[in-house]
């Protein structure tokens, strides 16, 4: 990997790594890539401190664009790798990116044990309610009359997923939701995850322009949730069902113990790092 | 019907000829067209009554299609690659409780290294699983083996994968022909299942067997699968007798009765082979080649007719068994057992490599020439791999194998944004 010195600050575009996206034009998840780069740089993270694991998927390209440890794994295990990179090197700083048919659909079950467990991490989904790589079909995210897709010819006709819910009530600690239209507050959001110690979710809502052209109209109904996030989960989740899940912010943040590995792993793994070039 | 038509969207016509009535799929390159094209019949009513459930994994797709099927609806689903090992679980599932599922499966490479395109590692995984597997050439084989599929899993109560190469057939026109539906009712009779949830005979389905049954269940399995045999053969038969078309059976010679050397494969890169073999026939040379159309059950007696007068037998696959060789080519040394003949396994193909006139006529006369070893690895570049040896016997940490190669062949940018 190559980097600065250890200690001088990188830039924002700096954390960005040499290939250029192969993401559509206009894709909401550019604006990912934008603000996770900016909040690196904001916490001055030495880039082989952190790294970064996604499944598959458009939004599970991410890795590839940033410059710091990156894992490319299976469609939906993600947040499972991510577990494990955890428990071997709990000083890690640990991304774990990816989209919502990767976290919602073919994940979905690790991503309810993932906040549960609470290991200090920072999961970001990049929501378009869609599965763009595939080319265009519904999701769990996706609203029940979105008939566009050949896969579900009525409409998916089910209620959609309500990532923000179903985190609470699996326990996670962080929760929060941003926009990429909206990419300073975006990186923002993505500061305090990282900074928060335990589990952290942040829904990213990242329009895909090529198979929902319809969500360009989400810039005009995005807005900021009208209060500040709240540590109680009975009223977070007041809050998550009064709401149409287009409001970006903060929702809720509470402490408790955070995963912890049994043993310091640490003492090995620097043995290890001797004689290796960083 | 004649119609210039992409091989997914031909298979998808089939399907729907005949009459399934539940499909549960997720997408996944290169089956996608083929479900989609599913969905948009169900959604304009040309498919009726049929319920499509988009589900949220492979693994659910075929769970669900073994509910349905259990029930007594005729159920299918498509996936490739990953999604078939993903599955996995439940591919065993289907064939040991007996349900009569057809699958397609669009041939595509598994991974790591992650990779779309088109070998036969996905089903290649699931040929002990109890299943079927019917490979194709064309599209048009792949109408009319589908069609056969169901009769075919219905009748032994057993589950069938029809395996077609992802791309080169699911993506590519041609003109087929699409029969009717009469044609096709009065080939395929309404599902009648063996076994069916029925409240006035309630059964419970997935006994929990101990080793004082198992081997009977598994033995069962196997010896019905020998049966089909005769079926598949059959059922062919009668299909070509409805549409003039040699399409599915056990095996096809190409002009191989009698040859000194017969190339033996599966799938659609006969097409490129029939034209290099025709072109050294004519060139003097004893060579012909036969294709394994049903490679489960695996058709021992009908391969050892057709390659009884070979003296040596060059088997080509887009497979890999690690660690030990041909998959094909290990049944078929199996199959030879007792000929006098040699036989050499090629391995080609693998996550895409192209597979032209120009090096299969060099791998052919290699072949002829007794200069092929017992595992031949085609068109592959020894230089590369040395590479990648040298640096990992230089270095303890020589790094991650496929992006030191992928760096070595010039193309690591193209790797990170697969
Ligand atoms: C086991 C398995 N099934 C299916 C696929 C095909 N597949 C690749 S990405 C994807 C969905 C991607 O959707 P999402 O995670 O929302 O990412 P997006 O492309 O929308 O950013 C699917 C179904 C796969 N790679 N592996
Ligand atoms: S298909 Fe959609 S999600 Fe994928 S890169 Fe294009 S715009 Fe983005
Ligand atoms: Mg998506």
């Amino acid at each position: 990997m190559s980097g600065k010195p250890a200690g001088a600050p990188l830039k924002a575009k700096e954390y960005k790594s040499e290939v250029k996206p192969v993401w559509c034009p206009g894709c909401g998840h550019f604006a990912v890539l934008s603000a996770a780069t900016k909040a690196l740089a904001y916490l001055g993270l030495p880039q082989q401190d952190v790294a970064m694991i996604s499944g598959i998927g458009c939004s599970s390209r991410l890795p590839a664009y940033v410059s710091v440890y990156g894992f490319h794994g299976v469609h939906g295990r993600a947040l499972a790798v991510a577990s494990g990179l955890k428990a071997a090197r709990p000083d890690l700083t640990v991304l774990v990116a990816g989209g919502d048919g990767d976290g919602f659909s073919i994940g979905g079950n690790h991503f309810l044990h993932a906040c549960r467990r609470n290991m200090d991490m920072t999961y970001i989904v990049m929501d378009n309610e869609v599965y763009g790589m595939t080319k265009g079909q519904a999701s769990p995210t996706t609203s029940p009359d979105w008939a566009e897709s050949k896969l579900t010819p009525h409409g998916p006709g089910v209620p959609s997923f309500n990532p923000a819910a179903i985190a609470l009530a699996s326990g996670a600690t962080f929760i929060a939701r941003g926009f990429t239209g909206k990419p300073n507050d975006l990186a923002k959001l993505l500061v305090d995850a990282i900074q928060h110690p335990g589990f952290s979710f942040v829904q990213a809502l990242s329009p895909c322009t090529t198979f929902r052209p319809d969500q360009n109209e989400w810039k005009k109904i995005v807005r900021p949730f009208e209060q500040q996030a709240t540590d109680d989960p009975v009223e977070a989740a007041k809050r998550i069902h009064a709401d149409d899940g287009m409001s970006t912010g903060l929702l809720y943040q509470t402490r408790i113990p955070v995963w912890q590995p049994e043993r310091d792993v640490r003492v090995q793994t620097d043995q290890l790092e001797l004689g290796f070039q960083v | 019907m004649l119609k210039q038509i992409e091989g997914s969207q031909a298979v998808a016509q089939a399907v729907a000829l005949s009459r399934p009535e539940v499909i549960s799929a997720y997408p996944i390159t290169p089956q996608t067209h083929i479900v989609e094209d599913l969905g948009l019949m169900v959604k304009s009513g040309e498919l009726s009554p049929c319920e499509f459930l988009l589900v949220e994994s492979e693994f659910g797709a075929l769970s669900a299609c073994i509910g349905s099927s259990a029930a007594g609806a005729r159920s299918y689903t498509a996936t490739s690659s990953q999604g078939m090992l993903f599955m996995m679980e439940a591919v065993y599932n289907a064939s040991g409780m007996g349900l009569p599922i057809v699958m397609t499966v669009g041939n595509r490479a598994i991974g790591a290294p992650i990779n779309i395109w088109n070998d036969w590692s996905d089903s290649m995984s699931a040929r002990d699983a109890g299943w079927i597997q019917l490979f194709v050439e064309t599209n048009q084989e792949a109408v009319d083996v589908h069609i056969q599929a169901f009769r075919l899993a219905e009748e032994l109560s057993m589950p069938v994968m029809v395996c077609m190469d992802g791309f080169i057939l699911t993506h590519s026109y041609s003109q087929v022909d699409i029969p009717s539906q009469e044609l096709v009712d009065s080939y395929l009779p309404p599902f009648q299942p063996r076994q069916v949830l029925d409240p006035l005979a309630p059964v419970s389905m997935g006994a929990m067997v101990g080793p004082e049954a198992f081997t009977e269940v598994r033995y069962l399995a196997h010896h019905k699968q020998r049966l089909a045999l005769k079926l598949i053969t059959e059922h062919a038969d009668e299909f070509g007798r409805l549409t003039g078309r040699d399409s599915g059976g056990l095996l096809k010679e190409y002009d191989c009765a009698g040859k000194e050397t017969v190339i033996v494969t599966m799938g659609s890169v006969i097409g490129t082979m029939k034209e290099v073999l025709a072109e050294m026939r004519a060139e003097g040379h004893s060579i012909g080649a036969l294709t394994v159309r049903s490679f489960r059950p695996f058709p021992i007696e009908a391969l050892q007719e057709a390659l009884k007068d070979a003296k040596r037998v060059i088997v080509f696959e887009k497979s890999l068994a690690v660690g030990m060789g041909g998959i094909l080519a290990n049944d078929i040394r199996m199959a030879t057992r007792g000929l006098h003949l040699t036989v050499h396994s090629v391995i080609g193909g693998l996550g895409g490599r192209p597979i032209t006139r120009t090096n299969l006529r060099r791998m052919f006369e290699k072949g002829l020439n007794d200069q092929l070893n017992r595992i031949h690895f085609h068109d592959m570049r020894m230089d590369i791999v040395n590479r990648e040896l040298d640096r990992e016997k230089a270095q303890r940490r020589s790094g991650s194998a496929a992006e030191n190669i992928l760096s070595d062949v010039g193309l690591v940018a193209a790797a990170k944004t697969i």
